[in-house]
């Protein structure tokens, strides 16, 4: 890794007094992030040096409190980070207290949680800042009681002297520590010494979130808070060109009616009341070129497309040859429509825009870019903005980088008021107006030889490109094909550029969730075409792949692969999603057409695992997301409309449908890769390729609709 | 507008509403108990269910109108501390992870177990169907409630 450099002690104390220690993240963040197709790269700049970043304070109370600069969606980082950080502070584990940090890009670079990057990026520097602070307390230790460092050991919260077993607190050491200059080159713990970094340890957020008392962005509640709601263009690319308020202002509680670039919002004394208001207002739209868009007329322009010349994102070899000499060749066409994230929690922003500057309350996994967002709207400096960073109610993706039309539509509408006001997105409003995942479309072609074995491999890929274009290439639009660990001779995966009026962005594993339906299951056509079976070809392709060749046979075993109980049948798939080596197999039956998951075996090995617990939860967490938009997702068009509003129409797997869940997590001293985003992908093709082997129907396009098996 | 008295969480309240207005923004925006959230507003995902009189309803579609009178109890007043044996059970089991929906599925599970000591897997389904969880906790939700009837019967 990079060095961590500036570090240096922060000169504060708070109420309680004692030590802050502050560090800075390394460049490898930026690196890393732009790999998989993250915004562009001056977003992940590394801070300025001179102001140093305060993860550590040490009460003289005793309390330890962490500062995340994590935002917490339920992916655990608010307490892996603190398992981090304890580690090599050896404090107290039962008095940690963590607060998410506050938006300081001076401090902390810029904050966002995107990409399953919380683990990868603050691995090294969150120790290292742990440690420092040890060494701190430890040193001060030795100057109270006149003797050599050497003679001092952490342990548990205090230090104690090795020749006298005389012991001090780490509270009672703090306001001296503060004092020292923070040490240069402080060694890490041996793995083998962990003792907090891989337990499954507590969530520090669970008994919050068991109480009511977890407050996520829907919960800001400032004094004079006022409530809207916002009517937007149902059509993408539409304006509103002219509104009537009369019978909307004329509500109980309504308060005001104001335009934003988004569309007219309806502002009350409660969301009820904006709600009502927004029932009885008339806004007339002009609805654009986009109001003769559908789904039929989105699926031929890709069809289209795919004739069209692309540009290579991986070659191997000459697949067109290699097809051209293959003893037997096989051609598919895969797609997948644009899905909404929904997150549990709708968008929400509250905004109070104040003469002296603004102040926000928002759950979202891009505060550096929302503070941004606000003060540009507002024409003030991201300085001025006091930005509160909330739990987030689910995110996805959806709370990312982009465009952050919720919290620009809530800070356009407090300028034009004095109060605070609360912005939120009905259900409808969440579904209808996302940024979506992008539908794709792709033929495939494959080769066997004369023994049955793929040996040619091509894959015509049309999408809207939702990452970075580079030589005609959206690295994430390819994601999950590009970089195929299976060893085929001849291969290629070409993309094209198929952009449609609907906004797209980043979903759970971006790319990968997609492609890696199309790949795996095109796999087993192969593979069935060969009369191979599923796990013996994925075997043979992954001889050089160690890592997911263990999970394959894993999941493999442990499923008791190519006998499943009477009735029931099994599909695989693998895949690396933000590093992670994964092996799914999905047990399922099909009863008139109706398919039931019953059991899913998962591999998987991400490295190093600082909390087994919260790793299963992810794990298994994304199975199920994966599972909806297998069986369950869908966002349509008409007339430029997206056809469907709430959970009736946009459904979700719930719990009567969610299988059994086997994880098996490999113990591993890698370095730690992601893994929020490594487990929703595979299930998909899992699913699909064990409906192949109940009923002999290869389906290539989701949602697997019952009609399709019937 | 109207004057509506009822209980919540154990103390006699009056708010002046909309008899149309539902519960859950009356509970939320008025009141500012915000334990109780907003998911959907058609009762299709269960974010918002707390207890009218014992039973478990949707507060997204419960009319002011509907509760006066009446006994309330949200995430808030289940216990003072976290001790009721749903919150110990789900502290336990480290059920949630973005947690939004787990104020509704504790107290949808609270409700199920009033009325069943010791549900089935299939018991817990039915019943717990209504509440979605997008973060998929329901292997642990599972686990959670079979774990609270343990301890609402006694063994700790």
């Amino acid at each position: 890794m990079s060095t961590t450099i500036n570090v240096s002690r922060r000169g504060f104390l708070t109420a309680t007094g004692g030590l802050v220690l502050g560090i800075v993240l390394p460049e490898k963040t930026r690196v890393a992030a732009q790999q998989i197709g993250m915004p562009p790269p001056n977003l992940f700049a590394p801070p300025p040096g001179g102001k140093p970043n305060a993860y550590i304070h040490i009460g003289t109370d005793e309390s330890v409190t962490f500062l995340i600069p994590k935002g917490e969606m339920g992916q655990g980082p608010t307490t892996a980070c603190s398992q981090m950080l304890a580690e090599e502070l050896e404090c107290d584990w039962a008095r940690v207290r963590m607060e998410i940090a506050p938006v300081d890009p001076a401090s902390y670079g810029h904050q966002t949680t995107v990409g399953s990057q919380a683990i990868r990026s603050t691995w090294e520097p969150l120790r290292k800042a742990g440690a420092e602070a040890r060494e701190m307390l430890v040193q001060a230790a030795a100057q109270r009681w006149g003797v050599d460092k050497s003679q001092c050991r952490a342990d548990n919260g205090f230090v104690v002297n090795t020749a006298t077993n005389a012991k001090l607190s780490y509270g009672a050491l703090a306001a001296d520590a503060a004092k020292l200059p923070v040490p240069v080159n402080v060694g890490l713990k041996d793995p083998k010494d962990f003792h907090i970094i891989g337990k499954p340890v507590k969530r520090l957020d669970t008994r919050d979130k068991v109480t009511g008392r977890a407050k996520f962005g829907l919960d800001a509640r400032p004094d004079g808070l006022v409530y809207a709601v916002s009517e937007r263009c149902p059509v993408f690319g539409g304006k509103a060109v002219g509104f009537d308020a009369l019978k909307a202002k004329a509500v109980p509680g309504v308060i005001n009616v104001v335009q934003t670039s988004r569309g007219v919002a309806v502002v009350a004394n409660s969301t009820w009341a904006a709600m009502q208001g927004r029932k009885v207002l008339t806004v007339q739209w002009d609805e654009g070129a986009g109001a003769s868009v559908s789904s039929a007329s989105i699926r031929q322009m890709f069809a289209d497309r795919a004739k069209e010349k692309g540009a290579a994102a991986r070659k191997e070899g000459d697949a067109q040859a290699g097809l051209a000499k293959a003893a037997k060749k096989i051609e598919a066409v895969y797609e997948v429509p644009f899905l909404s994230h929904s997150p549990m929690e709708p968008m929400n922003c509250t905004v109070h825009a104040r003469p002296d500057g603004a102040e926000v309350w928002a759950a979202t996994q891009s505060p550096t870019t929302s503070r941004k967002v606000v003060a540009d709207a507002l024409g003030i400096p991201p300085e001025k903005v006091n930005f509160h960073t909330m739990f987030c109610g689910g995110g996805f993706g959806r709370r990312g980088e982009g465009e952050l039309d919720w919290v620009l539509e809530a800070a356009e509408i407090a300028k034009q008021l004095t109060v605070p006001v609360k912005l939120t997105y009905t259900r409808e409003d969440d579904t209808q107006h996302d940024y979506y995942r992008p539908a794709s479309y792709a033929e495939f072609s494959g080769g066997l030889d004369a023994q049955g074995w793929p040996v040619a491999f091509m894959a015509k890929v049309a999408c809207p490109s939702f990452g970075f274009l580079r030589d005609g290439v959206d690295g994430t639009a390819v994601g999950g094909l590009s970089d195929l660990h299976y060893e085929i001779p001849d291969m290629l995966v070409d993309y094209r550029v198929a952009n449609t009026i609907v906004p797209v962005s980043y979903w759970r594993a971006p790319g990968v969730n997609q492609n890696s339906f199309f790949a795996e299951s095109f796999l087993d056509e192969l593979a069935a075409a060969g009369g191979k079976d599923p796990v013996e070809v994925r075997r043979r392709l992954l001889a050089k792949t160690p890592r997911m060749l263990n999970v394959l046979n894993i999941a493999a075993e442990k499923a008791n692969w190519g006998k499943p109980p009477a009735g029931r049948f099994q599909g695989v798939a693998v895949g690396n999603g933000a590093g992670a080596f994964v092996a799914q197999v999905a047990e399922i039956s099909v009863t008139k057409g109706k398919v039931k998951v019953h059991r899913v075996v998962c591999a998987f090995d991400c490295g190093l695992v600082i909390n087994p617990s919260i790793l299963r939860q992810q794990i298994e967490g994304g199975i199920i997301f994966g599972l909806t938009a297998a069986l369950k997702g869908e966002i349509s068009l008409e007339r430029g409309r997206v056809q469907q509003g709430n959970f009736d129409t946009y459904e979700m797997v719930r719990i009567d449908e969610a299988p059994k869940i086997d994880v098996f997590i490999v113990p591993s001293t890698e370095r730690p890769t992601g893994a929020g985003e490594s487990s929703n992908p595979q299930i998909i093709p899992a699913v699909a390729n064990a409906i192949f082997a109940a009923t002999g129907k290869r389906l290539r396009k989701l949602p697997i609709r019952s009609a399709n098996l019937a | 507008m109207a004057s509506i008295k009822f209980t919540l969480n154990g103390k006699s309240q009056t708010v002046e509403a909309a008899p149309d207005m539902p519960l859950l923004w009356v509970l939320r925006d008025t009141l500012g108990l915000t334990g109780t959230k907003f998911g959907c507003g058609m009762a299709l995902c269960g974010a918002c269910t707390v207890h009218v009189n014992g039973n478990a309803v949707r507060s997204c579609v419960t009319m002011m109108s509907s509760v006066a009178g009446k006994t309330v109890t949200t995430i808030e007043g289940l216990s003072a501390d976290g001790t009721h044996p749903v919150q110990q059970a789900w502290i336990e089991a480290d059920v949630p992870q973005c947690g939004y929906c787990q104020s509704g599925q504790i107290m949808a599970a609270v409700s199920l177990l009033s009325k069943k000591a010791h549900p089935s897997d299939a018991d817990i389904d039915e019943v717990m169907r209504g509440n979605i969880c997008r973060c998929g906790t329901y292997q642990d939700i599972r686990q959670a409630i079979h774990r609270a009837a343990e301890i609402k019967g006694g063994k700790a």
